[in-house]
């Protein structure tokens, strides 16, 4: 464990607190004298800051504090949580006498996990976003961006800019090892434009991000890039024509699109559902389940992304994990209780949005490794289909399998050449087949820009996603035009 | 009584920040905060999965000098805490620009009728208890049929909390609310395919919970039901959606006419007000003070006071949905809705579900949407379903892995019925609604 950054994150919990460390262990002794398997506290101290221009002027600023410990009690397959959001001791030792109450609930032994050791490699410099300028600093800089932005067409008619930025000090202790903590930064940009013409109105909007500080988003001029990007695609679909409706030839992009691994494959692979036998990907390994072009991580430990960690939200360091091999499915993702359960170790995917909630197993980083085509060659193949180059959200019924995802930049492609932007569409299929129709896979890999934030049981977390140029011959395209 | 007591102790709290605001050189300041209590608990498989004590607390403030404005909140109520949020939000304001729309409500326009709106009905539910509740819930669906395989549980949870807000006009109001539900989800399985669906009931006073036994029956049959899914061929066909469906076309509707849409020019409905957006036969009414109702509330989180409204009435728009801010940019007025829609009503048709399905004939009877594609600028609207393919009236088959897509100005215009089906659980009660022709994509 990087030293520097457990005592920083003491410094920022327990001195302002008053809480003593020997606090800490007093309740996780008291916590795992009970009858249970596993146990831990988890202490939280965030703040947060948003910044949004619109109409040319930085109306709306908010500064939020959040802090607060979680105290979780795990006996078989139960969990007792109870928080406070007051860091003091009495509050925790009658959070522990609460969860101890689940112990109670018939004991249900299963064998204890050994611990995982080694060293904790640091993802990312214990930064803090809200300093790293002034807030006068701030303000120019969205007004800069504003200025910019309208610059580049006459049609832009609206253009809103948020700036946000967290830093997140956690504790965590838990059964087996020592104190641990991080420090967590994340900041996120958006650009989104409304444009006008001949009385048609379009969206466009992007942004990005990172686990930096806000100078990250003047390097390679990023911002302005993000402005570009936003007012590029709100142009392209004023021009767009209905989407196609029904099965054809899919072309997704590199990047973003990658959700499609998140929403079709990933979540079907998380530990939990596939404990509990709820999953379309459940009891599978070993089985193909994709072409053998397809490869597939979720990697919590690239350097400064806003899915990584350094440890996750039970202390475990994070890893890459090979979720698809050669379309051969070979892991899930674990968090303690899950991994436990399973007889397995856990893969550093136990995430939790806050001390407030429950840790799940939950996607870090989800990507496909790169292929061998050229993606203009991929294009070339396909004599009639669409090319689906950006994506907003999508959803997973991981039971069925079924998942959809929506397009917000496409096109049609005929006769192996990109012709007319189409309106956004959703894009329907089914997790366990759709990756076997993948018949060519880009040598572009790339990784979306920072932007993700997934959703599952009402918690939200940030997550990465990326994909290199995908050809899926066969999915369902949602338009209108039948 | 303890709950007055600790709405008294807690408006003194807001009261004092506002005082503080004052201090630190606010013109203007408002503030709210809330403490919530609840126990949620979840069984599976007969086994208790989750037990998780709730309590919950956070104070926001927001500060304006002259028109320039900041907010900032925290989770810490200490009067430590308190002064550093107001300094917070005050350093913040010092940046943002000065805004000639920004600032409080009018004050005429503030809530002063404080009735009894009847949120508050505390369970006192132990974790043994909610466990026995969910353990009967779970086994009810459980032991529904046979095909049912799998569970993902049962959870009972129940909350209690109080609401504070108060502004430097003089508003300074309290109440408590609760707000209780059951929920089942199960699996089953046939020819190797599974299927999940769920049920819940959810409600302010417990005794208006559905049956425990009810709501895992439901789970399970509603189960049952999707086992055996296929796609469709890709065609246009009229679309029923159910009751618990048809609530996200009226929230399209609802947040195409809310205020930040509308200044923003981010919605599809600009300039609609007094324009027929839905057939004649369609009225929408808000209904704010219905006693224990989910939605009900007397003002909104402004402080403005909410009114019983007509929003649509005979297919035209007769009120956007504003908060102060957007009815300045507008040169309009506040109508009460800075925290959105409370208690929105649909004036229901004389036929019932099965009516409805008469009607349709031939079509798709959609009970479930997935993922998010509505673009909120254009309408133009295409998303996952799945459901049930009807012929003749009748239920033949359920489908599923397609989309249904079309542009809602015209699904709007496109409404043929509403059913008397109302789903009363949340804060859109809407029946079934029928719509004329949508294109299905399948295989």
């Amino acid at each position: 464990m990087d030293n520097t950054v457990l005592q920083l994150a003491k410094q920022a919990i327990l001195v302002p607190t008053g809480l003593q460390e020997n606090d800490i262990h007093r309740v996780l002794d008291q916590l795992i004298s009970g009858a249970v398997d596993d146990g831990d506290i988890y202490i939280q101290s965030s703040h947060y800051e948003s910044w949004v221009l619109e109409d040319g002027i930085v109306k709306e600023a908010n500064h939020n504090i959040e802090q607060g410990a979680g105290v979780r009690a795990l006996s078989g397959e139960k969990t007792g949580l109870a928080y406070s959001d007051k860091i003091e001791l009495a509050e925790l030792l009658t959070a522990a006498k609460n969860v101890l109450a689940i112990a109670r609930q018939g004991q249900n032994a299963k064998v204890a996990m050994t611990p995982k050791t080694g060293v904790i490699k640091q993802l990312y410099a214990p930064l803090n976003p809200l300093r790293s300028l002034s807030d006068q600093e701030k303000v120019d800089f969205l007004r800069k961006i504003d200025v910019e932005t309208r610059k580049i067409d006459p049609r832009i008619e609206q253009v809103i800019i948020s700036l946000v930025g967290v830093q997140e000090h956690i504790l965590i202790a838990n059964q087996g090892s020592s104190l641990l903590g991080d420090v967590r930064p994340l900041v996120r940009m958006n650009v989104s434009v409304i444009v006008a013409d001949k009385g048609q109105r379009e969206q466009g909007s992007m942004g990005g991000g990172a686990r930096s500080d806000y100078n990250y988003f003047f390097a390679q001029d990023r911002a302005l890039g993000y402005a570009q990007e936003a007012v590029r695609q709100a142009l392209v679909n004023l021009e767009a024509i209905p989407a196609p409706a029904g099965s054809m030839t899919v072309v997704l992009g590199s990047g973003w699109p990658g959700i499609l691994l998140h929403e079709a494959i990933g979540h079907g692979l998380e530990g939990d559902f596939n404990r509990k036998g709820t999953s379309a990907f459940s009891g599978r390994i070993g089985e193909r389940v994709a072409s053998s072009l397809c490869t597939i991580v979720d990697d919590g430990t690239l350097d400064n992304r806003r899915g990584s960690l350094s440890i996750d939200d039970e202390g475990t360091p994070t890893q890459c994990t090979t979720l698809i091999e050669n379309g051969i499915l070979k892991g899930y993702m674990q968090d303690r209780l899950n991994a436990r359960l399973m007889g397995t170790q856990s893969t550093g995917n136990g995430r939790r949005e806050s001390y407030a909630h429950t840790p799940m197993p939950r996607m870090t980083n989800t990507y496909m490794l790169p292929g061998e085509s050229d993606p203009e060659e991929i294009l070339r193949s396909v004599k009639n289909g669409l090319y689906a180059k950006n994506f907003g959200g999508g959803q997973v019924d991981i039971t069925s399998g079924k998942f959809v995802f929506s397009a917000s930049e496409a096109y049609l492609i005929e006769n192996g050449k990109i012709t007319q932007p189409v309106k956004g569409a959703t894009l329907i299929g089914n997790g366990p087949e759709v990756l076997t129709r993948v018949s060519m896979v880009g040598n572009d890999l790339e990784l979306d820009s920072g932007v993700g934030t997934c959703g599952k049981e009402g918690q939200s977390v940030p997550v990465g996603v990326g994909q290199p140029t995908l050809k899926i011959d066969a999915l369902t395209v949602g338009g209108t035009n039948v | 009584m303890q709950t007055q007591k600790e709405i008294k102790r807690l408006e003194a709290i807001i009261a004092d920040l506002l005082l503080e605001a004052k201090t630190q050189g606010a013109s203007q300041a408002d503030a709210g905060l809330n403490v919530d209590n609840g126990l949620s608990v979840n069984v599976r498989l007969g086994e208790v999965e989750t037990i998780e004590h709730h309590c919950s607390q956070g104070l926001g403030v927001t500060v304006y000098f002259g028109q320039q404005k900041g907010s900032a909140s925290s989770t810490d109520l200490s009067p430590q805490s308190i002064k550093e949020t107001v300094s917070a939000a005050c350093s913040i304001a010092r940046y943002s620009s000065a805004d000639s729309f920004a600032g409080l409500p009018d004050p005429e326009r503030l809530a002063t009728d404080f009735k009894d709106l009847d949120l508050h009905h505390p369970w006192e539910l132990n974790a043994e208890d909610a466990i026995t509740l969910a353990t009967r819930c779970e086994d009810s669906a459980r032991h529904y049929h046979s095909d049912i395989s799998n569970s993902e549980g049962a959870s009972v949870d129940t909350y209690s909390g109080i609401r504070v807000f108060g502004n430097s006009l003089g508003f300074l109001h309290g109440y408590a609310s609760t707000r209780h539900s059951i929920s089942c989800s199960v699996l089953g399985e046939r020819d190797g395919n599974m299927e999940r669906d769920y049920w819940y009931s959810v409600a302010r006073n417990k005794d208006q919970l559905e049956k425990v036994e009810d709501i895992g029956k439901k789970a399970a049959e509603r189960t049952i039901q999707r086992l055996g899914a296929q796609s469709l061929s890709t065609r246009k066909c009229p679309v029923l959606y159910s009751a618990e469906t048809a609530n996200s076309l009226i929230g399209s509707f609802l947040g195409a006419i809310s205020g930040g849409s509308l200044y923003r020019k981010s919605s599809f409905l600009l300039d609609s007000l007094d324009t027929k957006v839905f057939p004649e036969f369609i009225r929408l009414y808000e209904q704010p003070h219905l006693l224990g109702a989910l939605g009900s509330a007397l003002y909104d989180a402004e402080g403005v006071a909410t009114q019983a409204n007509d929003i649509v009435a005979d297919g035209i728009v007769k009120s956007y949905l504003l908060n102060s801010y957007a009815a300045r940019k507008l040169g309009m007025q506040s109508t009460g809705h800075a925290d959105g829609i409370h208690n929105l009503c649909i004036t229901p048709g004389d036929k019932d579900f099965a009516q409805l399905l008469k009607q349709m004939d031939t079509g798709l009877l959609v009970t479930e949407l997935m993922g998010q594609g509505v673009n909120p600028v254009t309408g133009d609207y295409s998303r996952g379903a799945s459901g049930f393919w009807v012929e003749q009236g009748v239920i033949q088959y359920p489908v599923q892995e397609i989309t249904i897509a079309g542009n809602l100005k015209e699904m709007f215009q496109q409404i043929l019925a509403v059913g008397n089906d109302i789903d009363y659980r949340s804060n859109i009660r809407t029946g079934s609604i029928l719509i004329e022709e949508m294109a299905i994509a399948g295989k």
